[in-house]
């Protein structure tokens, strides 16, 4: 479904993300491991346009997309959430969803209606399978950590997206936040089709969710394959462990 | 919007209707200034508080929608209620050009552009003796019959703002407005759930270009001329001002801090040249005082005060 060839991101010289190759199938969960600085979330902001690349390619279900501007990405129905949250501070937890929502139905150059009367639905909808309903009505800046990295989650299904991109979902989670938080991620994936790529520093979570996992070094991809073969691979091993032969988990 | 405020503004309404039968000529005079200059400062306020976006020169479409109405009144021979309709569209299509130009940059270099770019236009307009009367303005500028007494020139004023205030109160709820919010909250988040970010802060200030037009139109109802000054860089701070001293998060805000405004630099021009100063000031004291302006900490004080709504009603 998303195949990334070669692709490369230089910031004044520094290798930020050097010949990374990656490929995702449908309805896979893919997990992007590697250490601090191995350029995870630049890959992910390549891959989503807020950042240009300087080469290399990325294809989604074979439509060359790279380049495109973040909003000409999220209309191929790929969204993301972010690692540091990233919501609107000002707006409730409905409204932050809702505006996900009435981007997707093109409704955002309606000048005169009442947004209030607009989307419910769907926002309740969304809302409610992270389960965010009771709290529809909180501005956001009052959230938990846990709850606001959960309604960037949901604000990217506001886009009704095939392909999810989640940028270290369980960051800074509490440990019962972590496993509702995971939960929420099988959910998407199995009730909703949803294929996912996500990075995560935790090997629990990592090997407990992900179908196959790639192992990004200094920008580039070591391996990519499934979990099984990721766990005791020695080039993994040197970058991880320092040459250690023990596995990861 | 709670029966309490629709009370409050029904009141206010029939109150500035009323008004002009019982005060005189200047006060008249006043209050159509001071609610041209509230119609100014929330069209800033559009993109400034609900946008985010830094309009530090929004004068300049004031200016060029006074200036479009009059030479448009003064040079040619079609029809008076023509040139009200056409300075506003020419400011809202100078807000497009001078948007499509800035909008590349954001945050603080957008309104340093915005600002030399401005300046410019003033430079013009200054300079053009031929077109634009030049320093001198443009005095004795002729009215329809139906505008030309103070008092019709106040409630055409008043209805003009009323209805504005109105469309723009309608835009901030639409989905468009929350859009725009979103924007200002977080320009790349807002990218990544599909918005075009630049084209609708366009559109925001192609709008706010608009109405900033709509009040220089009305400023040549209420004083008949035009001069230079009404571009000048100057104005645009004080319009600033009145939005931060008003309350820029709340929608009535702009308009309490151009009431203000003008009501003291009036009162307090007759006691002495330094109204500058006097600004300065006040405008320390909103920063550390009233960080969320006038109308911003009524709100605030009335929310706390909500446990008792009993007292409130009586």
């Amino acid at each position: 479904m998303l195949e990334v060839t070669s692709l490369s991101k230089a910031f004044a010289g520094f290798k930020a993300v050097n010949h990374a190759n990656l490929a995702v199938e449908k309805g896979e969960i893919v997990a992007v491991i590697g250490p601090n600085g191995a350029g995870k979330t630049t890959l992910f902001n390549l891959i989503t346009g807020i950042i240009k690349p300087d080469s290399g390619r990325v294809l989604f279900k074979n439509e060359d997309i790279t380049g495109l501007s973040p909003h000409e990405v999220c209309r191929k129905r790929i969204s993301r959430s972010f690692q540091i949250v990233n919501v609107f501070q000002r707006l409730t937890v409905f409204e932050n969803v809702q505006i996900s929502v009435l981007s997707r139905e093109k409704k955002t150059w309606n000048l005169f209606t009442p947004s209030a009367s607009l989307a419910i639905k769907e926002t309740d909808e969304i809302l409610e399978s992270v389960g965010l309903l009771k709290k529809k009505n909180r501005t956001t800046a009052l959230l938990s950590h846990g709850d606001r990295k959960v309604l960037e989650i949901a604000m990217a299904l506001g886009g009704n997206p095939e392909f999810l991109i989640l940028d270290e979902p369980t960051a800074g989670m509490a440990a019962e936040e972590t496993s509702r938080c995971i939960d929420l991620i099988k959910k998407l994936s199995q009730t909703m089709g949803l294929t996912i790529l996500f990075c995560e520093h935790d090997m629990e979570i990592v090997f407990g969710i992900a179908n196959r996992i790639m192992v990004m070094v200094r920008g580039g991809t070591v391996i990519q394959g499934p979990c099984e073969e990721v766990r005791c691979n020695e080039a993994v091993q040197d970058a991880y462990l320092g040459g250690s032969d023990a596995c990861l988990m | 919007m709670s029966r309490k405020t629709l009370l409050g503004l029904g009141a206010g309404i029939i109150v500035l209707l009323l008004l002009p039968l019982f005060i005189p000529r200047f006060y008249v005079y006043l209050v159509s200034i001071i609610l041209l200059y509230g119609l100014l400062a929330t069209s800033l306020n559009l993109v400034l508080g609900y946008g985010g976006i830094f309009q530090f020169h929004h004068a300049v479409f004031y200016g060029v929608g006074a200036y479009g109405t009059t030479l448009m009144l003064t040079k040619t021979g079609l029809p008076a209620m023509l040139a009200f309709i056409v300075g506003p569209l020419v400011s809202a299509a100078f807000g497009l050009v001078l948007g499509i130009i800035c909008i590349r940059l954001s945050k603080l270099y957008f309104g340093m552009l915005q600002i030399s770019l401005g300046s410019l236009v003033w430079a013009i307009v200054y300079r053009w003796y031929a077109f634009t009367g030049g320093d001198d303005g443009i005095h004795g500028i002729p009215m329809p019959e139906m505008l030309s007494s103070p008092k019709s020139a106040y409630y055409f004023t008043f209805i003009i703002t009323l209805v504005s205030l109105f469309i723009m109160w309608k835009i901030i709820r639409s989905p468009f407005g929350s859009v725009l919010q979103g924007i200002r909250d977080n320009p790349v988040r807002s990218e990544m759930i599909g918005i075009n970010v630049r084209r609708h802060q366009l559109l925001a200030l192609v709008l706010a270009g608009f109405f900033a037009g709509v009040a220089g139109s009305l400023f040549v109802v209420v004083d008949n001329t035009v001069f230079p000054d009404m571009l000048f860089w100057t104005l645009s701070l004080e319009i600033i001002i009145m939005c931060l001293l008003g309350g820029w998060f709340a929608f009535l805000g702009p308009m309490l801090g151009a009431a203000v405004i003008i009501a003291l630099r009036t009162f307090v021009s007759t006691y002495t040249d330094y109204w500058a100063l006097v600004l300065g000031i006040i405008m320390m004291l909103v920063i550390f005082f009233l960080p969320n302006g006038i109308l911003g900490y009524v709100e605030e004080k009335f929310k706390r005060g909500f446990v008792e709504p009993e007292i409130e009603e009586r």
